[in-house]
């Protein structure tokens, strides 16, 4: 083959790895500093602070490439040290690239996606501007995606956990001010801003574990190196299994919050408070995926302890279920996609923890296609959906007809939507193919990875196939009633009958999307020749994968049971039956075909199992009080009224005043005015002497003189 | 010659008689004549001394007395009229502003 020999004797781009963080960190810069000036400039202005900041990522992306083309000449990679860090006794962290195929995998798909996104978002965040009035959002936006692609990238090339971790609490970051850009929104004005919050602290939950991960690793191995800690893993294996354990049951629980599986995963569904493009590339392509990467970049520890590795693959597979069960019960068109987003993650979890790191990271990556294809869709039928409903409010010959549905209109509630077929074609297509590729069914992307996962879950961990499986048929269910629900029958309220299809920049974006769906499969086929990503992944966990094999049952079984949920969907969700069924009087219909058959069940999935109500008596309200009794009771009464101003004051005023009145007062100043008293009486005696009469004195001088003349003569 | 006892017996008698003026009388012209007379029982001892022992020395020094006095009796008679006005009065026990 001539190309590989050119690529394997060609040069190498190893040294162009600190690029992929220095090209958007330069976007933002150039932004931030003349982005305002920029915007200024009206029209146009917009287009390039969007442009500047695809480019940076875009570039980005490029680099990506360069080092995945350098990667198949020297498959085992290069460390880049770009400088060091933290020199601590001997501990030495550097501030290093790893560049092998596991981080060049994610590289590529965080500034690829990326990429698309942010040209997306331009379309997308010129709706908002144009509905929020001011330009400036527009850049604070983009500064947001660029500085998140940067941490991204820290997160997914950094040599050690501990630059892992800069990355992990920099995409955290993004993923809150991103959550709550549009802080003044949401319920009682406050709503965005909670839920960013909400993320926050969620995400702080796990980072506490991640963190208690890292020090016992430094505890055990005395570094944070990736490739220095591996090494000495098996023997700590054998010598303390304990630490061990430890370490990656800590670091599960940062799994869970980074990845929002079980029990932390109730951000992510208020997340979704966040423009649309954040949900698709922070919310479902990229950094929730990092507790996956986090995973498999740890393979070689996990795979020393089976207890961890169990307990890995029964949270995913646990999450996959529950989250798929809840996404049935849900109206609004972003809940569903961010809870089939935990669903899926639960999948990938769970390929990873029971060692089909492969599989995992396959599903990763065309879920990040297809799931970021969902997103974007659907953030496209909302601004379909908006202007519509734009359309109708200011035309006042429709006005008329729509009484009442002014503001309260949700332009995300798939009840408000249907039939937007005709209206948006291509989001239609582009969105059938992303569902189609997230239930799974061949050949597109979805069904390859998803299949793998089951493949080796049929034999490593039969509880997680169970589980898992059932996962995958709730999943096909709620995707199915999406798609009828949101495209087919009838328009059902005004504004989608309005709806009127997404700008070019939006839809290309969406059609990239949709073809590397359907394409993405071919990463992995599970045929002879075909197990591209198993080969390229095997430079890296070296001795931890195993070929993915094509169990046909297992396929069959899935595909079969996919079919059936979508038979399901449609006996319950046809167009025909649903407008019979939103034609009856609001008053006495349910709110879902599905009530009718399932009536409580349904209440329980549309309440999210009152997970969050469950948090809030169990954890948040007890903490609350908590901390309203240590303010109220402990700090301000305690130390503050009693304490503070009782007893330290109080005693100290006593004792100040028994200085100034006892001591002071009565005793040193007794003392000086007895004195002056003494010194006052003594005058008073004394001044009597002085009559003012003249001969008086002159009597005086003349006694004196006479005494004096006295006792001279007589001496 | 009348002997010198009887001028000094006679300047004693002046000046204890002004003294007792000065510090007995309350009109404020009559303490004022009662030390010119206290002044003048001095210069009649000088005088007496002087003749008694044919010296000059005593006599040029009452020319002095006599100079001063008259210096003071303008001084003195100008407090007094001051006084007056302000008072209506010279007695000078009713001037004790000066007490304590």
């Amino acid at each position: 083959m001539l190309l590989e020999e050119a690529i394997s004797s060609g040069p190498t781009f190893f040294s162009l790895a600190p690029w992929i963080v220095f090209f958007p960190g330069i976007g933002l810069l150039i932004n931030i500093i003349f982005g305002g000036m920029i915007l200024e400039r009206g029209k146009w202005g917009e287009k390039i602070v969007g442009s500047i900041a695809s480019l940076a990522s875009g570039l980005a992306f490029v680099v990506a490439v360069l080092l995945a083309i350098s990667l198949q000449g020297h498959p085992e990679g290069q460390i880049v040290t770009l400088t060091d860090w933290i020199t601590i006794g001997d501990l030495s962290i550097p501030w290093a690239f790893q560049v092998d195929t596991l981080s060049v995998v994610m590289m590529l798909v965080v500034s690829g996606v990326g990429t698309l996104i942010h040209i997306y978002a331009i379309g997308y965040m010129h709706e908002d501007v144009r509905h929020n009035g001011d330009p400036n959002r527009f850049r604070r936006f983009f500064v947001f995606m660029n500085l998140f692609i940067a941490a991204m990238m820290i997160l997914v090339s950094g040599d050690n956990y501990m630059m892992l971790f800069v990355g992990w609490e920099g995409v955290g970051l993004c993923s809150y001010l991103l959550i709550g850009f549009w802080y003044e929104k949401g319920k009682d004005g406050i709503g965005n801003a909670m839920a960013a919050k909400k993320a926050m602290i969620t995400n702080r939950i796990g980072d506490f574990g991640f963190l208690l991960a890292a020090f016992s690793i430094f505890w055990t191995f005395g570094t944070f190196n990736f490739h220095s800690i591996f090494e000495k893993a098996p023997e700590v294996a054998a010598q303390n299994p304990e630490a061990l354990l430890f370490i990656t049951l800590c670091m599960l629980i940062g799994v869970t919050g980074k990845s929002a599986q079980l029990p932390l995963y109730v951000w992510l569904p208020d997340a979704m408070a966040g423009p649309t493009p954040v949900s698709a590339l922070i919310h479902a392509a990229t950094m929730v995926t990092a507790g996956v990467y986090l995973i498999a970049r740890s393979a070689e520890l996990y795979v020393l302890v089976p207890t961890a590795q169990t307990v890995v693959t029964l949270v995913g597979a646990a999450t996959a279920l529950f989250a798929a069960t809840i996404a049935v019960g849900q109206f609004d068109i972003k809940k569903v996609l961010a809870y089939s987003t935990i669903s899926q993650l639960g999948f990938m979890v769970a390929a990873v923890g029971m060692g089909a790191f492969v599989a995992g990271m396959f599903h990763l990556v065309t879920h990040a296609f297809f799931k970021a294809l969902l997103f974007l869709s659907a953030g496209s039928v909302i601004q379909g959906l908006e202007r519509g409903h734009h359309h109708v409010a200011h035309d006042p010959r429709l006005k008329k007809h729509v009484k009442g549905h002014g503001h309260e209109f949700d332009p995300q509630d798939m009840r408000n939507m249907g039939g937007l077929r005709s209206q948006m074609k291509i989001t239609f297509w582009v969105y059938l193919i992303g569902a189609i590729a997230l239930t799974g069914i061949p050949p597109l992307a979805g069904f390859w990875s998803k299949d793998e996962i089951l493949a080796e879950a049929n034999h490593l961990n039969l509880t997680a196939y169970i589980l898992l499986t059932l996962a995958a048929i709730f999943t096909a269910f709620y995707m199915a009633r999406q798609v009828l629900m949101v495209f087919f029958g009838k328009a059902r309220t005004p504004a989608a009958d309005h709806a009127q299809e997404s700008p070019l920049v939006m839809t290309v974006p969406l059609m990239v999307l949709a073809a590397l769906t359907v394409l993405g499969g071919a990463l992995n086929l599970p045929f002879m020749g075909f197990h591209n990503l198993t080969l390229w992944l095997e430079q890296t966990l070296e001795g931890v994968v195993k070929e993915g094999e094509f169990v046909v049952l297992v396929a069959l079984l899935s595909t079969g049971l996919t079919l059936v949920a979508f038979g399901l969907a449609w006996w319950l969700y046809n167009p025909r039956r649903y407008e019979e069924f939103w034609g009856a009087p609001a008053a006495r219909r349910a709110d879902d075909p599905l009530r009718s058959y399932i009536g409580p069940v349904f209440d329980t999935l549309k309440n999210k199992y009152w997970v969050d109500e469950l948090y809030w008596t169990v954890i948040l309200n007890p903490y609350i009080s908590l901390s309203r009794f240590l303010a109220d009771v402990i700090d301000w009464q305690f130390w503050h009224d009693w304490f503070h101003d009782k007893a330290i004051v109080g005693s100290y005023n006593m004792l100040t005043r028994l200085l100034a009145v006892r001591f002071d007062l009565g005793g040193i100043d007794a003392f000086f005015n007895g004195l002056a008293r003494l010194v006052q009486r003594f005058a008073g005696l004394l001044r009597r002497v002085q009559t003012g009469y003249v001969r008086n004195y002159a009597l005086m001088i003349f006694v004196g003189v006479v005494v004096i003349l006295g006792y001279l003569l007589l001496r | 010659m009348v002997p010198i006892q009887y001028y000094t017996a006679l300047a004693v008698l002046l000046f204890i008689l002004g003294t007792l003026g000065v510090l007995i009388r309350r009109n404020a012209i009559i303490v004022f004549m009662s030390i010119e007379l206290m002044l003048n029982s001095a210069n009649l001892a000088f005088v007496a001394f002087a003749r008694a022992r044919q010296a000059l020395d005593g006599q040029v020094f009452v020319f002095f007395v006599i100079a001063v006095a008259a210096a003071e009796v303008a001084v003195g008679l100008a407090l007094i009229v001051a006084i007056f006005r302000s008072k209506h009065n010279i007695d000078i026990d009713q001037i004790n502003s000066l007490q304590g």
